[in-house]
């Protein structure tokens, strides 16, 4: 389809009317979200606000009560987050996940999609077709270690690795599956400052490579840097949405943050 | 001569549990399936094997006088038809509720076995299983060294072919559920799917080693599929090292060679009236040694491998 300049181009994945509830109590209520490709979306709010529950409808690890996911225009609302991540949506956790006793490197080559070897059959009787994938997903995979400054580490098990480090492992990992949206909770959560000014560069040069993010963070100085537009969520319901000095200086959005604070 | 027909006879069954062994290495292991009901797979299979290669014997059912080779894969397939029954019950249970499910199992089948008389031959058992080589039978040299080889050669298969498979994308995404499964799933693998085929395929390998056991002694009882086999088998793979093949067959190897140590040591000090009480001593000393490992050594004598395969070399 040709699209004259000027018109936006449709979302590469939109949340329409997203609804959530624990045992009565509404997490996520009626939400709708746009991510244009190749876009950057920070999403704030305080704590309780349900954007970790959000993240999980995106993903698929959480099935939503109402509403419907677009991912590149398909309705993948029905759909496992395995079959989203074949869609093009990868996801990091709010506290990073590691396969703690493998490698750092095998800890990579294992989000590299459709690979021939991950059926026993294939393992057992086309080695070497599965060998020539494994060098190629193994070349891959350290590019990405470089990429994330890990490439030091690729033999090491993954445990031995710092809180920074592991998030910069769950980066490498969602990147080597080639998503075309990544949905990153809290990369910044728990990371001194040397590594968190790594993950925010690493992350400014993903999206600058075409992948759409949408990305939580508590950090305010780093959503302003990575974010050109935030959307803020409070009781589970979009309270605004703009650029983030705009944002954050609204009454209401300070409002809803003192909330949470100690008076 | 007769040392070394006892050393041959010795470490053709330590062969046998070496196979069980790198059966139960793929659940748990690789895997992280916490399967208590080894005994149920070694059991099934070996009388499945019994049952198609016996001669017919009068009020038995069965005794279809197969080859061996015969019982063998029906033993392999029975094992793996089991684990998918068991499996696709009960592989969504979390690690603790699997092991409950699975032990069930393992005592629901050897009353199976101690029961089902027609088919099994009650608490007697099954007598006149074909052994391999068996015209040699009266040549204890020969025939002890050929049974060997035999075992040796099966083991030396399965190790490679599982080593493959551990080596391989699969068996890295094995490991993938076992170390965090919603990890996994988030980089697309399939949790279910990779632990119902770990589980068949430890099955398969459990119960063909059943057979195996079955043919080398020649004959099999209910009394031989007890709990108490699945907890050697466990102290076998637990000592050698968890998730490593080569230490599965170790393990074996091992602990078989406490057992038979143990066995004989109670034979020489314990008076004659009191044997069969102090053989408990035997599940004792493996208990001992369990704690032992768990203590100083939980990664077992040969741990898990986490180097870079070397085919895949270094920038």
């Amino acid at each position: 389809m040709d699209r004259s300049a000027g018109q936006e181009a449709a979302p590469v994945l939109s949340a329409r009317g997203l609804s959530k509830s624990y045992g009565g109590n509404r997490v996520v209520s009626d939400l709708s979200l746009d991510l244009p490709p190749g876009g950057m979306l920070g999403l704030i709010g305080p704590n309780g606000a349900g954007k970790t529950t959000l993240f999980n409808l995106l993903a698929g690890a959480v099935r939503p009560d109402g509403g419907a996911i677009l991912l590149v225009g398909r309705d993948v609302t029905a759909q496992p987050p395995r079959a989203r991540l074949r869609a093009g949506l990868g996801r990091s956790f709010q506290i990073a996940r590691p396969f703690a006793r493998m490698t750092v490197l095998e800890n990579v080559m294992t989000a590299a999609q459709a690979q021939t070897g991950e059926s026993a059959l294939a393992a057992l009787l086309r080695p070497a077709r599965v060998r020539s994938e494994e060098r190629a997903h193994a070349a891959r995979a350290r590019e990405i270690l470089d990429f994330v400054s890990l490439s030091q580490l690729e033999g090491e098990p993954a445990s031995v690795l710092s809180g920074g480090q592991r998030k910069l492992l769950e980066l490498a990992r969602v990147l080597m599956a080639e998503p075309r949206v990544i949905l990153l909770d809290e990369p910044g959560a728990g990371v001194n400052p040397a590594l968190l000014d790594l993950i925010a560069d690493r992350i400014q040069a993903i999206n600058a490579r075409g992948v759409a993010v949408l990305l939580i963070e508590h950090n305010m100085e780093l959503v302003a840097r990575l974010c050109p537009r935030v959307i803020v969520m409070a009781a589970g319901r979009l309270l605004a949405e703009g650029p983030p000095s705009e944002v954050t200086a609204r009454a209401d959005v300070i409002e809803v943050y003192l909330e949470g604070m100690p008076a | 001569m007769e040392l070394l027909a006892y050393a041959a006879f010795f470490l053709t069954v330590a062969m046998t549990y070496a196979t069980i062994c790198l059966g139960l290495n793929v659940q748990w292991g690789q895997t992280g399936l916490f399967n208590v009901g080894v005994a149920a797979f070694v059991g099934l299979g070996a009388y499945v094997s019994a049952i198609l290669t016996t001669p017919e014997a009068p009020g038995r059912l069965g005794g279809l006088g197969l080859p061996i080779a015969a019982g063998w894969v029906g033993a392999a397939l029975a094992g793996g038809v089991l684990a998918l029954l068991v499996g696709a019950l009960t592989i969504r249970l979390r690690s603790d509720y699997l092991a409950i499910a699975t032990f069930g199992v393992a005592v629901a089948l050897q009353l199976v076995f101690q029961n089902a008389e027609p088919l099994t031959g009650g608490a007697f058992g099954i007598g006149f299983i074909p052994r391999p080589f068996g015209g040699l039978q009266r040549q204890a040299l020969p025939f002890a060294a050929l049974n060997l080889a035999l075992t040796v050669a099966l083991v030396l298969i399965l190790y490679l072919a599982l080593e493959r498979l551990a080596q391989s994308p699969w068996g890295r995404a094995l490991r993938a559920v076992r170390e965090d499964e919603t990890a996994a799933e988030s980089l697309g693998k399939s949790p279910l799917r990779l632990r119902l085929e770990a589980f068949v395929l430890g099955g398969m390998v459990m119960a063909l080693a059943g057979a195996v056991q079955a043919h080398f002694i020649g004959f099999i009882a209910p009394a031989n599929y007890l709990p108490a086999l699945t907890f050697q088998v466990w102290a076998m793979l637990i000592l050698g090292g968890s998730g490593n093949n080569r230490g599965a067959i170790l393990g074996a190897v091992v602990v078989w060679a406490i057992w038979a140590a143990t066995a004989a040591l109670i034979a020489h000090l314990v008076p004659a009236g009191e044997q069969a009480r102090a053989s408990s001593l035997q599940l004792v000393a493996i208990g001992v040694i369990l704690c032992a490992v768990l203590l100083w050594r939980p990664q077992g004598l040969l741990p898990e491998r986490r180097a870079v395969p070397r085919h895949l070399g270094r920038p």
